[in-house]
């Protein structure tokens, strides 16, 4: 056996975080393909005119689905996503990246654009939980 | 004798084509920003190369659904800009050079790299922005792109070592092209983000900037950055990093530093910006 640097579980001790592995690209793999589907003018206009109907095209859990008829940045993260397929949906809605990640913080848009101006969210305390540093 | 004169390494952060689309480059939320490129875009109009090798990671906009490759080259005639969600940026249509694209292809393979050849591509803002920030708003980019797209979103991304190695076959690549091209590398992306998440919004200067200082004369430290010491010390998307690391590699030692930049924020993003020059 070869040695690894650091155990593969190590992955999930950043606070906050979802490691996007192939494994959850494969849980998203059908909210994926319904993201990227935004990409089209038509596909857009489909969707804005009756969500439900145009999700239901998508092979996607039900609790996806709700998750983008909710907006819900956050869940949808949880569900396997991708931030960078998720934003096809928030520039859909004509959202800024900043508005739809400052979804996930549990702050408001006014709240974390404060925070990003003032510097950011810093590091410390947000790089291990195990190690509170 | 094709030979590699100059790197430069930037963020590639969409809210900044955006704001340069829309016009909002004075904006006082943008105009710091945007003054931070004003040295690079007076310095290119005298070092335009014949061509850029340009390394950037696809934002699920042409690959990372279906396809998920490593290291993928691009490889057709010109590339067009991509729809991510709000129609395309009304930028330049990007032309490959193919003979130097297929020989870097050709090389990189023959160098244990196994590279994805990418046929037909539409190039997302990881390519164009750095473009605009440079050039500006021109009716054409005035040389040719060879699009390098690295995987930074699917774990487990390349390592910083193995991007290191792919920065010097390129270099050897360049070298051995018989054609008298004056190439440029540029690495994308970064610097410190998070864009997922209730730690999204993490920004590390200390990281960052020892990041800049060390890229110059002691890049070898970087090389053994960890995946996961990105990850903590730099958000999920600041491993991004790794492509500045090709950048660098492909410039060989002994370079001159010509100018840095760095500013917190852009959006959601720590934005880096480094110029450097090869040894006549």
């Amino acid at each position: 056996m070869r040695t690894r640097l650091y155990p593969l579980e190590d992955l999930e001790d950043i606070p906050g975080t979802k490691v996007f592995t192939a494994k959850r690209s494969r849980q998203a793999y059908h909210l994926h393909k319904f993201c990227m589907s935004l990409m089209k003018a038509e596909n857009r206009e489909a969707f804005k005119k009756d969500e439900r109907a145009y999700l239901d095209l998508f092979r996607m859990t039900e609790d996806q689905k709700q998750a983008v008829l909710d907006r819900d940045f956050y869940q949808l993260i949880e569900l396997g996503g991708n931030i960078y397929f998720l934003v096809k949906l928030s520039n859909t809605d004509g959202w800024s990246t900043q508005r739809a990640v400052s979804s996930m913080t549990g702050m408001t848009p006014d709240q974390y654009a404060a925070m990003m101006r003032e510097g950011g969210r810093s590091p410390t305390g947000q790089r291990s939980k195990r190690d509170r540093n | 004798m094709a030979r590699i004169t100059a790197g430069i390494g930037t963020s590639h952060v969409p809210a900044i084509g955006a704001a340069i689309d829309l016009g909002r480059t004075q904006d006082p939320e943008w105009k710091p920003i945007f003054d931070g490129y004003e040295w690079v875009k007076g310095w290119i109009k005298d070092n335009t190369p014949d061509v850029i090798v340009l390394c950037y990671n696809d934002h699920a906009s042409a690959m990372m659904l279906d396809i998920v490759p490593t290291f993928a080259l691009g490889f057709a005639e010109e590339f067009e800009p991509a729809d991510e969600g709000w129609g395309k940026r009304q930028v330049p249509t990007v032309y490959n050079h193919i003979e130097l694209a297929g020989h870097i292809a050709e090389q990189l393979v023959i160098d244990e790299f196994d590279l994805t050849i990418m046929n037909d591509i539409d190039v997302d803002h990881g390519c164009t922005v750095p473009l605009s920030l440079v050039f500006g708003q021109p009716e054409e980019w005035p040389c040719k792109v060879i699009p390098l797209i690295v995987n930074v979103t699917q774990f487990p991304t390349p390592s910083a070592n193995r991007c290191w190695q792919l920065g010097e076959a390129i270099r050897d690549a360049v070298r051995s092209f018989p054609q008298d091209l004056d190439v440029q590398i540029w690495g994308t992306g970064g610097m410190s983000h998070q864009l997922q998440g209730p730690r999204a919004g993490l920004i590390n200067p200390e990281f960052d900037n020892a990041f800049l200082d060390r890229l110059g004369n002691e890049p070898d430290d970087l090389r053994t950055i960890t995946r996961l010491e990105f990850l903590r010390e730099s958000g999920s998307e600041g491993i991004e990093l790794i492509m500045w690391l090709i950048m660098r590699a492909a410039l060989g030692y002994n370079v001159e530093e010509l100018y840095r930049f760095y500013r917190v924020p852009a959006s959601n993003t720590a934005v880096g910006h480094i110029v450097y020059k090869t040894p006549e």
